[in-house]
């Protein structure tokens, strides 16, 4: 692979042990206004005592150092990233570059709408493509993440059945599901109920209609599931959770998989939320910054945060001047749940992905990622890995698929963490592992739309390899990486003793 | 195929074969029709990267954004010069594209630049550990009070008036899930009342709430309010802006619990409200509590110096419901622009750059202040940003001595109306370093020429009715 190895004596060094005092990268505009003594403009007993002891270096230092730390990091525009349930689509470059046009990088979040309406506009573009792919009528853009989306969609539930004057207690949760599902249930103040899984992967249905009653505020689901299967009875679900006055939730990780082919709205679902940088391009940044728009149908509209944006005139084509606005004017809304209007740098790639792919475009991404994943589980079929690693599920799968590495490590006495690692030494970055948590040495694998065969083809003899060297010397695995920066880290070390930031 | 899918027609018929079906339709068998959309999606087509390019520029242009315009708005996000360095750091692949980092052996860039961030954050605000970053301002404060209510469950949270609006009503948002109160206490002259304050605090109050420089840009005196809540045993959480501690006093040194902050102005662009990062740092006995990713220094199986995720057992993906908080997306590249900003700026950078900044705001307040019916809304010290009372009827007057502001390319400020109805008139200004002296000198000459115009036009309108 490309990172650089650890042969450099101060690779590690931080930018806080490099430099000298003195050394610096910052000129200060000259002062231009009277120099007034600082003891006039601020007492002296509210002034800082102790100075930040921040780094001290020339710019070529800083670019030298950061540029010496990126080389430390796998990334996506390396090589093939198959982590499952994260959807590591390819970032298309164009979008860097709209985003940072001045009209929107430099744009203050707090200017006039009269004076942002390209912004809003955007906006309401993005709200209306996300209302046509949920099948749902009303967005909020809001939420900084997919995690943020679900607190918002809980506390929507919440004010939902406020407003009929009910209390309910519970929100059900499939026991395959993302653990941000739990804890948002819990930081909204509900309980969380655990749905068991049948024998094709699907919620047990028997478990749920025991579960379903009167005290169950919602149901958050995502489907296709973890396990990279659509739960063909959304509709009898939905019945059941509707039947007792429940709000049925889509966690929109994994809407990858059907974009343009089946609307979660039209599987009966209420409230869903996106995830920008996973389905739309939205690039990770080695966690973060992400988006996590939600859609709503009818009923819930009136609890959206505030401010909602609206776009008033142009009906009837009377020719009146179409204008956006922010509402405020919210009376039953649950408030904001951050500052500002979102995350809108995450809006304009989003955006422009949508514009540049449209409905063809948009319907062809979903079809070719669960192409690619059943070739992939094909691939590996056919080269023999799917005997010692095990599809959990004998289906065809979505966008992604699950393998247990179960009887591998039975047999070769190699774990699914040492394959991944073993991986490492192969130039690719590993599938989830140990993850959805009901498969043994689970591994979950995705590997979007944007990857071709060959890259597939390579990827299953990869793992064939790995696999055909364990039967020979399973130590090359349980040891590995070889070749990366640095090898096998020591995280109980970090985590008994924490050493959270450089000593000064 | 689009320009971002790469299935050849004879790919996808090898594919196939090998999976054994027949056509893609068969992929999807498991849907059920009645669930199927069966039709196209109502959007439009397709477009080139060029046209694409087009459209996004031409709504970029309907914009009026900090270039085109001498920009006094502030209010929790400003317009502070981005070095040539952080752009061309976010814009690596290596750090643009990669996922959180759960693999540290290849993920040693990133993981240490958190731990660098968390070393600068904890130096900024004189606390003892900090996470590797949270979405962003207002809703780390609303993190902050889960974290009170983790820790002693008591079930009211007192708010000053001077933390940012929209902090305050996202902590009222999210509070509502857990069941916690919020109560705000009034300012006083720009600066919480103390006796309002130590009136609102007793010993069911969990957490409050405090912000330094508040939103009016006073400099709190912050050590008799947090003795305050400390003498109830309340957790006291103060917002900061970041630029602001070059020249205040770090909260860290005055005991609050918790220090949690915006970090636009730390590197990162506008954007229109985000992406940027929100800082969340605390005093050590809070650690396992705290919400977040964190990155911790540890060895490898060779000894060698490396970086990890620690802590991981708060987490959602380890406990599920018995997580400390459901967040899993740190706004690491933002982070990143944080920490190489604040090395850009360096150890006297950052003081040189508050001190500049106080001098300059000083100068523009009174500057301000010698316009005609304009007066300061408050006479507390203050850093880069402050408010002043207009001398006008109502909001409404305040808005179209901005819009006409606005027609000569000055946003002049943000009118507080909205949310202090108590003072209708009152604009708040805001400076970063690009906003010279010039700058301010038209900034006096446009919106002196506002106010004259609004009171005419009012006068007018007056005499006519």
């Amino acid at each position: 692979m490309s990172v650089q190895t650890g042969a450099t004596a101060d690779a590690a060094l931080t930018i806080f042990e490099k430099g000298q005092r003195g050394r610096r990268a910052f000129q200060a505009p000259a002062v231009d206004v009277p120099e007034r003594p600082l003891d006039e403009l601020i007492p002296r007993r509210l002034r800082r005592s102790e100075p930040a002891r921040l780094p001290e270096v020339t710019e070529p230092e800083l670019v030298r150092h950061y540029v010496r730390l990126s080389r430390r990091n796998f990334d996506l525009d390396s090589g093939f990233y198959p982590l499952g349930s994260c959807t590591m689509k390819h970032n298309p470059r164009l979008h860097e570059r709209v985003a940072a046009l001045p009209g929107h990088a430099r744009l203050h979040p707090l200017t006039d709408p009269a004076r942002a309406q390209g912004a809003l506009e955007l906006m309401w573009g993005l709200e209306r493509a996300l209302a046509e792919l949920a099948g749902l009528p009303h967005v909020s853009l809001q939420p900084s993440a997919g995690s943020h989306g679900e607190l918002t969609g809980v506390l929507l539930t919440r004010a939902y059945h406020a407003d009929r004057g009910e209390r309910r207690g519970k929100v059900l949760t499939p026991d395959t599901a993302h653990g941000t599902n739990p804890a948002t249930v819990t930081m909204a103040g509900y309980e969380v109920v655990k749905l068991g899984t049948d024998a094709r992967g699907g919620v047990d249905l028997d478990d749920l209609r025991a579960k379903a009653d009167s005290d169950v505020a919602c149901l958050m689901l995502t489907n296709p599931n973890t396990l990279g299967l659509f739960d063909a009875n959304i509709e009898e679900i939905a019945r059941i959770v509707h039947g007792v006055g429940g709000v049925l939730y889509y966690d929109g990780a994994n809407l990858n998989a059907v974009m343009g082919i089946s609307r979660p709205g039209d599987m009966g679902f209420d409230i869903v939320h996106f995830n920008l940088h996973k389905s739309f391009t939205q690039p990770h940044g080695g966690g973060g910054p992400g988006s996590g728009p939600i859609a709503v149908s009818e009923a819930i509209e009136p609890y959206l945060p505030r401010p909602v944006l609206v776009r008033r005139g142009g009906a009837q084509g009377n020719g009146s001047k179409v204008e956006f606005d922010l509402d405020y004017d919210r009376p039953r809304s649950i408030g904001r749940v951050r500052g500002f209007q979102g995350n809108y740098g995450c809006f304009v790639r989003s955006y422009a992905y949508i514009c540049s792919l449209g409905a063809a475009g948009l319907r062809d991404v979903s079809e070719t990622a669960v192409l690619n994943a059943n070739y992939l589980l094909a691939r590996l079929r056919a080269l023999g890995v799917c005997e010692l690693l095990p599809p959990a599920y004998e289906r065809l799968c979505m966008h992604e698929f699950v393998l247990s590495g179960a009887p591998m490590k039975q047999q070769l006495g190699i774990r699914t963490l040492d394959l991944a690692k073993r991986l490492l030494d192969h130039g690719y970055h590993p599938p989830t592992v140990y993850f959805p948590l009901l498969v043994e040495e689970a591994l979950l694998i995705e590997p979007t739309e944007t990857e071709t065969k060959e890259t597939l083809d390579e990827f299953a003899a990869a793992i064939a390899e790995i696999l055909r060297e364990a039967r020979e010397d399973p130590e090359l695995a349980r040891t590995a990486p070889h070749t990366t920066p640095v090898r096998r880290l020591d995280e109980a070390a970090a985590a008994k003793h924490p050493v959270l930031r450089q000593a000064l | 195929m689009t320009r971002y899918t790469p299935v050849t027609d004879s790919d996808r018929e090898a594919m196939l074969a090998a999976i054994g079906v027949a056509s893609l339709a068969e992929l999807f068998g498991e849907i059920p029709e009645s669930v199927r959309l069966g039709r196209p999606l109502e959007l439009p087509a397709s477009l080139g990267e060029a046209e694409v390019y087009e459209h996004l520029r031409a709504l970029a242009s309907r914009n009026s954004s900090t270039e085109e315009s001498l920009c006094f708005l502030g209010a929790g996000m400003y317009d502070n010069y981005v070095p040539a360095v952080v752009d061309m750091l976010m814009g690596r692949s290596e750090f643009l594209t990669p996922y959180t980092p759960y693999q540290p052996e290849i993920s040693q860039g990133g993981l240490q630049v958190m731990f660098e961030y968390q070393t600068a954050i904890c130096e900024l605000t004189g606390m003892d550990v900090s996470n590797a970053s949270v979405y962003e301002g207002p809703s780390a404060l609303a993190a902050a009070g889960y974290l009170a209510k983790l820790t002693n469950g008591r079930p009211r949270f007192v708010v000053s008036r001077g933390v940012h609006p929209h902090a305050r009503e996202t902590l009222r948002t999210l509070s509502v899930g857990y069941g916690t109160s919020v109560e705000e206490v009034e300012l006083r002259d720009g600066a919480t009342d103390p006796r309002a304050w130590a009136a609102a605090i007793g010993d069911d109050v969990s957490a409050v709430f405090l912000a330094q420089p508040n939103f009016l840009g006073a400099v709190e005196d912050l050590a008799p309010l947090i003795a305050a809540a400390r003498e109830h045993g309340a957790l006291v959480v103060c917002s900061a802006d970041p630029i602001a501690l070059g020249i205040v006093e770090a909260p860290g040194r005055l005991g609050v619990d918790v220090c949690v902050g915006e970090g636009q102005t730390l590197g990162n662009r506008l954007d229109f409200g985000g992406p940027s990062f929100g800082f969340f740092a605390a005093r050590e006995e809070h650690l396992r509590r705290m919400p977040g990713r964190i990155a911790g220094e540890t060895r490898d199986v060779d000894g060698r110096r490396g970086f990890v995720l620690t802590l991981q057992t708060r987490e959602q993906h380890i406990r599920r419901e018995k997580a400390t908080s459901n967040i899993c997306t740190a706004q690491a590249l933002n982070a990143l622009a944080g920490v190489v900003y604040l090395s850009w700026l360096g150890r006297e950078g950052f003081v040189e750059l508050a001190e500049l900044l106080a001098r300059r705001t000083a100068y523009a307040r009174e500057r301000l202040c010698s316009l005609d019916g304009v007066s300061a809304l408050h006479e507390q010290p203050v850093v880069r940003e402050f408010a002043l009372s207009l001398g006008l009827a109502d909001v409404d007057s305040v808005r179209r001595v901005i819009a006409r502001c606005a027609g000569e390319r000055v946003e002049p400020g943000y009118a507080l109306g909205r949310d202090y109805p108590e003072h209708p008139d009152a604009l708040l200004v805001a400076l970063s370093e690009r906003r010279s002296r010039e700058d301010i000198d038209r900034l006096v000459d446009v919106l002196g020429r506002a106010l004259a115009a609004e009171r005419a036009a009012a006068a007018a309108g007056g005499a006519a009715a």
